[in-house]
């Protein structure tokens, strides 16, 4: 009765079984996390994905700040680091989702690839606001951790049936504006994603949240409508992001949306404080308000699971 | 009269010298008679003084007082800062009447207005 290989067909399968999963929280059995799960979210997976395979993301490590609540945000790096190390399942890599550095200094950078070193896994980078202060804005970041991206730094990658897309929002910022992408980024997009089957499941990894979490501190990407409506048509998206040192999570039609915490300090919630400045916790609290995130591909669950842990031992 | 004049002029030149003192250039020679500095601070992601009026030749210091690094960039490409750590300044002397606005490159959110007007 139906044609299996409709695609238009299946995606609207996917989008109802997607609604009717409801609070959509889907736990993996056996993710390395055991300490501090504290919430989750799933992405439907397209069963094109052909292993399953868990990757983890690190964020806004900040190497180099050294002011309340965290003293020493390299210590904080090394302990998410051999947090990763440590887990059951070992992740195929690492993506880090930007603010590597606090002020671009080379030490910074040096040092967080050392610390990155120590987890032996490969790693795939997206460049914070911090990491473009450098004197030739940006170069001292990708002549590192960008090789092979273009532009500011974007580039993707397959890996096992899986698209990942890593944008650039924190280059060439507009005055009174947010996070950008422009049109030079939206326009490779447009022709990475051109050629793609809408059953390939994206993720896309970027700095500044891809939707507006509160415009008033900036938490939001101008053009990210524009990025958005290129990946409409697929039916698995997951769009990883970090810049405000802690979880959100939103889902809008087949685009899950997940913000990481900070290895190096929390922010306040959106309009709790003065300033989106680092919330000075108590050091007991501190080690509950950094953390990871695992993300896993599970065979036959047709789902993606984020799952965040936090620093406490 | 010409006592008078060199009289003035000397003074001139002994204000002009001290304002050299802290802003270097030949604009602030002109500007020796007027107050010749204005502060901005960077205070919880806000430039505090979000406008200020100046006479030409003044100049304009801003200090970032948060824990976080910001720039103060025109957005003229008039001026640019390096990136301001806690504590650190940068000066800029504005020489010609007209409305300069700027802004945080990191937080483009955070954004201010300099009036030079004579």
């Amino acid at each position: 009765m139906f044609d299996v290989e409709d695609n238009s067909r299946r995606d609207f399968l996917k989008c109802m079984s997607w609604a009717g999963t409801g609070a959509l929280f889907a736990f993996a059995g056996g993710i390395g996390s055991s300490t501090g799960l504290d919430s989750a979210l799933a992405a439907p997976l397209a069963a094109s994905a052909s292993k399953t395979f868990t990757f983890v993301q690190l964020s806004d490590s900040h190497i180099g700040f050294n002011k309340p609540p965290n003293a020493d945000a390299r210590a904080t790096f090394r302990e998410a680091v051999a947090k990763v190390k440590a887990l059951p399942e070992q992740p195929d890599f690492i993506i880090h989702t930007g603010d590597v550095s606090q002020l671009s200094r080379d030490e910074e950078f040096d040092d967080a690839r050392q610390i990155l070193n120590e987890a032996g896994l490969p790693v795939f980078f997206v460049p914070g606001e911090h990491d473009m202060l450098d004197p030739d804005g940006g170069k001292a970041f990708l002549n590192r951790f960008g090789k092979d991206s273009f532009g500011a730094g974007w580039y993707s990658f397959d890996h096992r049936g899986v698209h990942f897309v890593a944008l650039v929002n924190v280059a060439d910022l507009k005055p009174g504006g947010m996070g950008n992408l422009g049109a030079a980024q939206l326009s490779w997009l447009r022709n990475d994603l051109a050629g793609r089957h809408s059953s390939t499941p994206i993720v896309v990894f970027a700095h500044i949240p891809l939707w507006t979490v509160y415009a008033d501190w900036g938490w939001g990407t101008d053009d990210a409508a524009e990025a958005l409506k290129l990946l409409a048509r697929f039916g698995s998206v997951t769009i990883l992001n970090g810049h405000i040192h802690q979880i959100t999570q939103k889902i809008e039609g087949k685009i899950a949306f997940h913000t990481a915490r900070s290895t190096a300090f929390p922010q306040p919630a959106p309009g709790t404080a003065p300033s989106p400045g680092p919330l000075k916790v108590p050091p007991e609290q501190l080690h509950s308000m950094l953390g990871i995130t695992d993300a896993t591909f599970v065979r036959g669950r047709d789902r993606i699971a984020l799952i965040d842990s936090t620093l406490t031992a | 009269m010409t006592h008078l004049w060199k009289s003035a002029n000397l003074q001139g030149i002994a204000l002009a010298a001290a304002t050299l003192l802290v802003v270097a250039g030949p604009s602030a020679i002109r500007a020796a008679a007027a107050p010749s500095g204005e502060a901005v601070s960077i205070d919880n992601f806000t430039f505090r003084q979000p406008v200020v009026t100046v006479k030409p030749g003044t100049t304009v210091t801003w200090t970032n007082r948060d824990d976080i690094p910001h720039t103060v960039v025109s957005k003229d490409a008039l001026f640019k800062s390096k990136v301001l750590d806690t504590g650190d300044t940068f000066a800029f002397t504005f020489t010609k009447a007209g409305q300069f606005g700027y802004f945080c490159s990191l937080h483009p959110h955070m954004t201010g207005t300099v009036i030079v007007k004579a």
